[in-house]
């Protein structure tokens, strides 16, 4: 009997994610030990604390490309860079999380086990401090969307997905007000999210039947040398992606998206919005560009066609919301599809426009989530569009934000949004795909009118009795909100250094 | 005997448990119909590991049992706690999120 020889592992390399996965264990163990009082602020400082160093140690990696740890593990180019955005939105989005001075205790219920509507329940939603599980499970969350853009093997990338998916799933119940909305969205998330993930499970067992191995680099091999029968190898993708289609809103894999953005807590949203969908298409970029480069010419109408429906199904019914939190859900999902152009275009700037687009849009998005969370009246955040007309008059620098975040969103010029269309389009081009162009431009046109229609309510309409305060936000809504608006803004004005800095990044390891 | 007839019933297993999930309204059914199918996936890593030769199916085979009990653990106490409050749990009466 041969000794068992441990594969090398590259402890720096794999530092962030190891620090954070320590950081969350960590915070379980002060929910269990710390006296009641002292959990907010001891987890929130060791959230971000935690975050700040992973993204330090990423920052001082930044020329490491390594496959590592049996080939599990790919650190290169792209996963350091959509690691440090992953970090760097997360930290924004702790700091909507961990806001405690909207309301009485914070947006998450004191007790999750509490039963809606019983005494306690009515007594905790009075200004109980809010349950401070959240941050371990933010953490857990974080780790494994690093932990995802870096798989090298279909198998540490399921794990990766799970451990990402799971907390979120928790994340989503626990809403300090109106708990039923957000218990059911987090059910709805739940169902549907574990329903993709079965069948990219499934589709990672086909492509081990056809490959012989569950590593992208074997696939990648096998693709173009396989004796076995294409239909495991065309039935394996398709259900692989299926998977993480899913998991970045793209139609028809979307319909969960509006409901659970509506029900989450704001925060929570805003951390799904942002995170998860740098996390989804860092390891779809990883999968298609790495191992399933051979089939190209086989998936990218596909690809291009779910592109289509997705930026068609995300402008159309954008048009017909009447709630900000589903309007943002659905612009989240034609994103989505402009994202995926910029997938589809195979091609190295294809990569580089894709990450840029995700760092313009995360931003953004919090940004605009941060904005949404301080519309409030007596039962908590109006999010009701009607309830928005005449906010201009109440609170101009609140509506000027959000019709800047808005005008991003929509892509004029001298804001992300125009820059971050304008390579991934471009990219399509060189990469030979105008018609996703052409729709791209039709649907950007589309979904420019609910978001113009919000700026009109805001400026253009008396207010009434009803209308909203504006809260004042503490100091940490305050910072992520300027942090959002301010790289939209910087981006769409200086948009060249990240630019470069995404080109050097687009480059995965094999 | 061959190794065939496991990716045959796997594959039945997993459509069972798709199809299951899109026509049963209760919850705890349709995480059932979930379970099966990640069953399903199961038999086929094993089933291939045993014909490729390899042992990664069968270690893979392991990470997802302990997955799915994760998963367990999480959809339990999600579904528990909407059938407290609404003493049901079919996912027809969830129905507050729309349009």
């Amino acid at each position: 009997m041969e000794d068992l020889n441990l594969p090398p592992i590259d402890y720096a390399a794999l530092s962030p994610i190891l620090i954070l996965f320590g950081v969350a264990c960590l915070g379980v163990l002060v929910e269990a030990f710390a006296p009641r009082r002292a959990r907010h602020p001891v987890q929130l400082v060791l959230a971000i604390g935690g975050s700040v160093a992973a993204l330090v140690m990423v920052v001082l990696e930044r020329n490491t490309r390594v496959v590592t740890i049996g080939d599990a593990v790919a650190i290169d180019g792209p996963s350091l860079f959509l690691q440090g955005a992953i970090l760097l939105l997360g930290i924004v989005s702790l700091l909507l999380i961990g806001e405690r001075s909207l309301e009485a205790g914070g947006p998450f219920v004191a007790q999750a086990a509490l039963t809606v509507g019983s005494e306690k329940d009515n007594r905790q939603a009075q200004g109980a401090p809010g349950n401070t599980e959240i941050y371990p499970l933010a953490v857990f969350a974080l780790s494994g969307m690093l932990l995802f853009v870096a798989a090298n093997d279909l198998l540490t990338m399921f794990i990766a997905l799970e451990v990402l998916s799971l907390p979120l799933y928790l994340l989503c119940a626990l809403a300090r007000r109106k708990r039923l909305l957000s218990q059911e969205a987090a059910l709805k998330y739940f169902l549907l999210g574990s329903y993709a993930s079965a069948f990219f499970l499934f589709g990672v067992a086909l492509l081990y039947g056809y490959a012989g191995g569950v590593n992208l680099q074997q696939i990648n091999e096998a693709v173009a040398a396989s004796q076995n029968s294409d239909i495991l190898l065309y039935a394996g993708l398709a259900l692989l992606a299926i998977g993480l289609l899913f998991k970045v809103a793209a139609a028809p894999f979307h319909v969960w998206t509006p409901d659970v953005y509506q029900g989450a807590p704001t925060p929570v949203t805003a951390f799904m919005a942002a995170c998860t969908k740098v996390a989804g298409f860092g390891a779809l970029l990883r999968v298609l560009y790495v191992a399933f480069e051979g089939v190209q010419w086989d998936y990218q109408p596909v690809i291009g066609t779910i592109a289509v429906l997705t930026m068609i199904v995300g402008s159309v019914l954008a048009v017909t919301q009447q709630d900000i939190k589903r309007l943002l859900a659905y612009s989240s999902i034609a994103n989505a599809g402009y994202l995926l152009v910029g997938v589809v275009a195979q091609n190295r700037e294809g990569v580089s426009s894709t990450l840029f687009y995700l760092v313009a849009y995360g931003f953004t998005v919090l940004a605009a989530f941060g904005v949404v969370s301080l519309v409030r009246d007596a039962d908590g955040e109006a999010t009701h569009l009607s309830r928005w007309a005449g906010l201009g008059r109440r609170s101009p620098l609140l509506a000027a934000i959000f019709t800047f975040l808005m005008l991003a969103f929509a892509g004029i010029p001298l804001t992300s949004g125009f820059i971050s269309k304008f390579v991934v389009f471009g990219a399509a081009i060189d990469g030979g795909q105008s018609w996703l162009v052409v729709a791209g431009v039709v649907t950007s046109m589309i979904i420019a009118f609910p978001y113009l229609r919000v700026i009109v309510m805001m400026w253009l309409s008396e207010p009434a009795e009803t209308t909203p305060t504006v809260s004042v936000p503490g100091w940490m809504t305050s910072a992520a909100v300027f942090i959002g608006v301010l790289a939209t803004l910087a981006l769409g004005v200086v948009p060249s250094p990240l630019l470069d800095l995404t080109n050097d990044a687009s480059l995965f390891v094999r | 005997m061959t190794p065939d007839y496991y990716l045959v019933l796997a594959a039945i297993l997993f459509t069972i448990g798709a199809v299951g999930v899109l026509v049963r309204r209760n919850a705890i059914v349709l995480f059932m119909c979930i379970e099966l199918m990640l069953n399903a996936a199961n038999l086929t890593l094993v089933a291939f590991s045993r014909i490729t030769g390899t042992l990664d199916g069968q270690i893979m085979a392991f990470f997802v049992m302990v997955v799915a009990a994760a998963e367990v653990v999480i959809g339990l106490a999600i579904i528990m706690s909407i059938f407290r409050a609404r003493r049901s749990a079919s996912v027809d009466d969830s129905n507050l999120l729309k349009y």
